[in-house]
């Protein structure tokens, strides 16, 4: 019997450290790698809801999130490391503060 | 007496994850967090197994430590320059810049504690059940997930095909494409 409480601590503290990452780092790469962190907390928080209210009949709810949480994430880096790719092409650098522009 | 070993492992397996997700967004070299990134991805499907996930575990291990890690570690072996790109990344981030976001995340953090243990709350609904309560296979997921959530099946298709067709556009290589017609209006 884990404390539904645990499991909140451990979601949360994993959620604040992902959004450190993306507030702090001004590199691209590290950014997506925070918010796949981030992604996970969100994640793990789903299995654990749908295992606290497994005595209904949809308890399966949290996995079925989980698989379209992945499939977004997948989506999400495959956009995303293309514009890594793309903006190191354009500008050998991946700082973040120097995309002040739209066009070059 | 199992109660006492599932707890143990989960509080142990929490602390691997939140180190090694620190070491993550702390690090310097992208190598280095990738791989303590897959040291946390494997935790949090250790965690999957204790709350009695068994199928979302698999993928978690299959999908994240595998295919999306491959992806990051291609791309990174496409642009890591050595030392020149460690020496461009200590001068990106280091402490004394990342003091307001320190601040602005542990506020949030504080916030979230708050409203966890600081208030109120039913005790008696304070548990999570342990995974010898009912085992979900992977044929009542498959039931729900071409059942009622069809629906949900197919926009995650369209999803990734429309990922799919953005990547391949931006990362169509420019220069190529401006040599090609230049060849077509000689």
């Amino acid at each position: 019997m884990i404390p539904i409480s645990w499991v909140f601590m451990l979601s949360l503290s994993l959620f604040v450290i992902g959004l450190f990452g993306v507030l702090a780092r001004r590199n691209l790469l590290f950014i997506l790698i925070s918010l796949e962190l981030m992604l996970n907390a969100v994640v793990i928080l789903f299995i654990a809801a749908s295992r606290y209210h497994s005595a209904s009949i949809a308890n399966s709810d949290g996995q079925i999130m989980y698989l379209l949480i992945l499939t977004l994430a997948a989506s999400e880096i495959a956009v995303g490391l293309s514009l890594v790719v793309h903006m190191y092409r354009q500008h050998h650098h991946l700082d973040i503060d120097k995309l002040n522009k739209l066009r070059d | 007496m199992l109660d006492n070993m599932l707890n143990t492992i989960f509080i142990i397996t929490a602390a691997i994850i939140l180190i090694s997700a620190l070491l993550t967004i702390t690090a310097h070299n992208v190598v280095h967090a990738l791989l303590y990134l897959v040291i946390t991805m494997l935790a949090v499907s250790l965690i999957f197994f204790i709350l009695g996930a068994s199928f979302a575990a698999a993928l978690q291990i299959i999908i994240y430590a595998g295919a999306i890690m491959v992806l990051f570690i291609f791309v990174t072996m496409m642009l890591h320059q050595g030392e020149k790109s460690l020496a461009q990344e200590r001068h990106l981030f280091h402490f004394s810049t990342s003091i307001t976001a320190l601040f602005l995340s542990s506020m949030l953090f504080f916030e979230l504690i708050f409203m966890l243990f600081l208030t109120p709350t039913d005790s008696a609904n304070s548990r999570v059940t342990a995974p010898s309560s009912a085992i979900i296979t992977v044929k009542d997921i498959g039931t729900q997930l071409y059942g009622p959530y069809s629906l949900l099946v197919v926009i995650s298709a369209l999803m990734l095909l429309s990922a799919l067709i953005t990547a391949i556009h931006i990362s169509k290589s420019p220069v190529t494409s401006e040599i090609k017609t230049k060849a077509d209006n000689l």
